[in-house]
């Protein structure tokens, strides 16, 4: 019997139509759990670099994480994994909401996509009846929309339906998935989706999931629930309101937003308002927020009201959760109104809330500093709001300048040419990033940046506080219950860590204690990527329920695999190590691991080569980013190494791989 | 005249404003409900769920009542602050018309036990957002005299309800024809 997971894989060929449920090997989910772990491998194994992101032989995989479908609280995430039009890298992006635990009760740990269906057509999953439905009457229809729409066709409101809008049917880079309040935004899932012709995936499931050691695995939940009772009554002082609590930032309860708009970038990226927030303002926001907000709602099994449905004005409800709030109306130079509004329109169209608003700011720079022209832009209207939503219009179904614009800021910007390139300053690894930009180089974030293959410093961060705190007293009580640290170092490093003088920023934490910071934080969000759990739960808030202590015992009692600390530890090194050498064969090299150049104003070049060579060799890669042989036998990857032998990756010079690599090629061309 | 009777009510009051949708209750009423206990989880044999439609604000949990044989006449439709409910959103009878409070494989009914032993319901307990509490209220009912029915008899009756008293009777004999072959496995004298 196997336990907390389902033990089965469906498997949809769309170009045949056909569909095949199959057994998974248990061996393989000891050694790289399941959720990202497993997806990783699968991967690795069916999709070599030849294949371009919409070729039919790229997959797309939806999997729930190993836990999902357990009472464990808040574990609901579904991890979909591809190769991204935008990056061309390994793609995988969570979401939260109800379908992965759905998946798990109608018996499946995965769907995997592979083929292109000639026909738009949605996947209905229940229980062992699958079937693939035809969709052309849903072509164009909105993410939300589509998803009540099936679940009235289907006459079966309980069926949790993840679906793409406008955007991912056109394969727009930054199309997302949109699932009940959640989505899988980043990277260009969506696009994949569309280019596969699945507008949407349906499933409903009533069978049980059954965990190995009952009592056991109560008692571990309980303690859980206890701590999260307890941690939503001891806000963490001196660090900022959202980082204070658990759950993913509390945007949809948090009023005061003078944080954000005055440290986060406004246009394209670029401009800080100090002193932007003021009492005229917050009232108005507030008021705003209150007027459109109609509940705080949860996730699959969560206590923390994460997100919110959100009724704009003569615009239908939608779900909304965490920093979107903010994104388009940053933007924009907009008001909180319109932010609110424009973003039921792009959930609808099904697009990522963090790319869509840069690309948009993106284009009407480049139309003021006249390297676009008005020509590019017939018809827009006058009015700036009016200008954004019509840019959006455009992208979403791939019109005139929103055309290129779908393909993001440096795709974009290299079809514009006539130096657009300097305007698509803030990306990494041709990902748009969060619109920050400070003054002194941080050596933690410098790391996390670099080498953070989920291409989002959120999805990296969050153990460690991002900034020392005042006065040793403050840090001594900081770390006085600070039990979730893998060692006790970590409290040192933290106590030692001064605003100013010799232990700070730069030079403090010191490489070598960076290196252990960041591999703790990414450590924590790959076990949640594998578990299926929701990082602001765990790895994302500071002293979460859930940490390295306790999710052997979870793995242990729930998958009935015997699970230690540092067998976990190595198993997440293993799957983890497998998503870069993905990346490795697709071409990533030392080069592409940096951060927007005008990320830090106060930049050490020296000191940044230390950090990287410091932390290549911590992890067992070599100077390049590459896994050494060592590594990867040490781990069980000998598989990798005799592929990588083969490939030349480790003789490559700088331009080989991407020679290779020909999807980036021909959008050069 | 009747006696006067004081009597306890366990209920779990439910404060539908405050439901954030997140289906604990559900995850964790299946659980202790399965045999062995925690072993395993699933929401369609939970006895208390949350009818739910967020793009409309509805969100009700409801947890298990008596079995009915019969669907009602109702099917009603309420409108409540602009949200139009259907009258089965608030009831809590295992009944023909739809399929939630019976087990998914057999189609037993299932009905809420308040979690028989434990200091209070479990979806209680995982209700951290407070939509659910428990309640114990006393109660004073009038008794008649000589007309306590017992539980047996109500039991019988719904039984006899449904099948018919001769097909009830027959399974009765069958039954105790069971016990006798039981018996007759002994040794006779």
């Amino acid at each position: 019997m196997r336990y907390a997971e389902t033990g089965y894989n469906l498997e949809i060929d769309l170009s045949r139509g056909n569909i095949e449920r199959v057994e998974t090997d248990p061996r393989e989910t000891e050694l790289y759990l399941g959720g990202l772990g497993t997806s990783a491998k699968i991967l690795w194994e069916r999709v070599p670099p030849e294949v371009d992101p919409f070729s039919p032989d790229n997959l797309l995989i939806f999997s729930a994480g190993l836990l999902c479908g357990t009472p464990a609280t808040g574990c609901n995430r579904t991890i979909v994994a591809t190769i991204s039009p935008q990056t061309l890298l390994m793609a995988f992006s969570m979401m939260g909401g109800f379908w992965a635990p759905e998946l798990k009760y109608a018996g499946y740990d995965k769907v995997i996509l592979r083929g292109k269906s000639p026909d738009l057509v949605y996947i209905w999953i229940n229980n062992d009846k699958v079937e693939i439905r035809d969709a052309s009457h849903l072509r164009g229809k909105g993410a939300v929309e589509t998803q009540e729409l099936i679940q009235q066709e289907l006459n079966e409101p309980r069926a949790q339906v993840a679906a793409i809008g406008l955007a991912g049917e056109n394969r727009v880079y930054f199309a997302s998935i949109e699932q009940g309040r959640s989505s899988a935004s980043r990277l260009g899932l969506g696009a994949v989706m569309g280019d596969k012709g699945v507008k949407a995936i349906a499933v409903r499931g009533t069978r049980d999931i059954n965990v190995a050691q009952p009592e056991k695995f109560m008692e571990l939940c309980n303690e859980v629930m206890d701590y999260i009772q307890w941690r939503n009554e001891h806000p963490i002082p001196g660090v900022m309101p959202i980082l204070q609590g658990l759950g993913s930032p509390q945007e949809m309860k948090v009023h005061d937003e003078k944080w954000h708009t005055e440290n986060f970038m406004w246009g394209n990226a670029r401009v800080r308002r100090k002193g932007f927030w003021n009492e005229d303002i917050a009232k108005e926001w507030s008021d705003t927020l209150d007027s459109m907000r109609r509940r705080l709602i949860s996730c699959f099994n969560c206590p923390m009201t994460c997100g919110a449905t959100i009724q704009p004005p003569d615009r239908p409800t939608y779900m909304m959760k965490c920093f979107s709030k903010l994104t388009y109306t940053m933007a924009a130079y907009a008001d909180l109104e319109f932010g609110l509004g424009i973003a039921q329109s792009a959930t609808e169209y099904g697009v990522d809330g963090f790319s869509t608003p840069q690309v948009m700011a993106f284009a009407l720079e480049l139309l003021e500093d006249g390297i676009l022209t008005k020509d590019d832009f017939p018809g827009m209207p006058e009015d700036n709001e009016g200008r954004f939503h019509w840019l959006l219009d455009r992208i979403v179904r791939r019109e005139g300048i929103g055309d290129v614009l779908a393909n993001g800021t440096y795709w974009a910007a290299k079809a514009i040419g006539k130096g657009a390139e300097a305007y698509a300053h803030n990306t990494i690894k041709k990902h748009e990033q969060l619109p920050l930009k400070l003054s002194m180089l941080n050596p933690i974030y410098f790391l996390m940046y670099c080498t953070g293959e989920k291409i989002n410093i959120t999805q990296i961060e969050g153990q460690f506080p991002q900034a020392p705190f005042p006065t040793r007293e403050e840090r001594e009580a900081f770390v006085k219950d600070w039990f979730q640290v893998p060692d006790e170092k970590f409290k040192q490093y933290f106590l030692d860590w001064e605003l100013r003088g010799e232990n700070s920023i730069p030079f403090y934490p010191t490489p070598e204690m960076c290196c252990d910071i960041v591999d703790w934080q990414e450590r924590m969000h790959y076990i949640d990527d594998a578990l299926g759990m929701c990082a602001g739960l765990s790895s994302f808030p500071l002293k979460p329920p859930y940490h390295i202590h306790n999710y052997p015992k979870f793995i242990s009692a729930g998958a009935g695999i015997e699970m230690d600390e540092e067998k976990l530890t190595e198993a997440i090194r293993r799957y983890r190590t497998l998503v870069r050498a993905n990346n490795i064969r697709r071409g990533m090299r030392r080069k592409d691991e940096r951060p927007p150049q005008d990320h830090w104003k106060k930049r050490f070049p020296e000191l940044e080569e230390k950090l990287l060579d410091t932390y290549y060799e911590f992890k067992g890669w070599n100077k390049d980013g590459i896994p050494t042989k060592e590594t990867l036998h040490a781990l069980g990857l000998d598989y990798v190494f005799e592929e990588f032998e083969k490939r030349g990756v480790y003789s490559d010079d700088e331009d080989a791989p991407e020679q290779r690599t020909s999807a980036e090629k021909d959008k050069e061309a | 005249m009747g006696e006067k009777k004081k009597k306890i009510v366990k209920t779990i009051k439910v404060n539908a404003d405050l439901c954030n949708g997140c289906r604990a209750c559900e995850v964790i009423c299946s659980a202790f409900h399965a045999q062995p206990k925690y072993s395993s989880n699933n929401p369609a044999r939970s006895r208390i769920r949350i009818v739910r439609y967020p793009l409309r604000d509805i969100y009700v949990p409801v947890y298990a009542g008596e079995y009915t044989a019969a669907e009602c006449m109702g099917r009603d439709k309420y409108i409540i602050d602009g949200k139009e409910y259907e009258e089965c959103a608030f009831c809590r009878a295992s009944c023909p018309s739809r399929d939630i409070f019976k087990e998914p494989d057999s189609g037993l009914p299932l009905k809420c036990d308040m979690c028989e032993g434990e200091d209070e319901p479990l979806c209680v307990k995982w209700c951290l957002v407070d939509a659910l509490t428990y309640e114990e209220r006393e109660e004073e009912e009038e008794v008649e005299e000589g007309q306590e029915e017992k539980e047996l008899d109500i039991g019988l009756e719904s039984l006899a309800k449904k099948y018919g008293v001769q097909e009830l009777m027959d399974a009765v004999a069958r039954m105790s024809m069971k016990d006798e072959g039981i018996k007759t496995v002994q040794p006779q004298e």
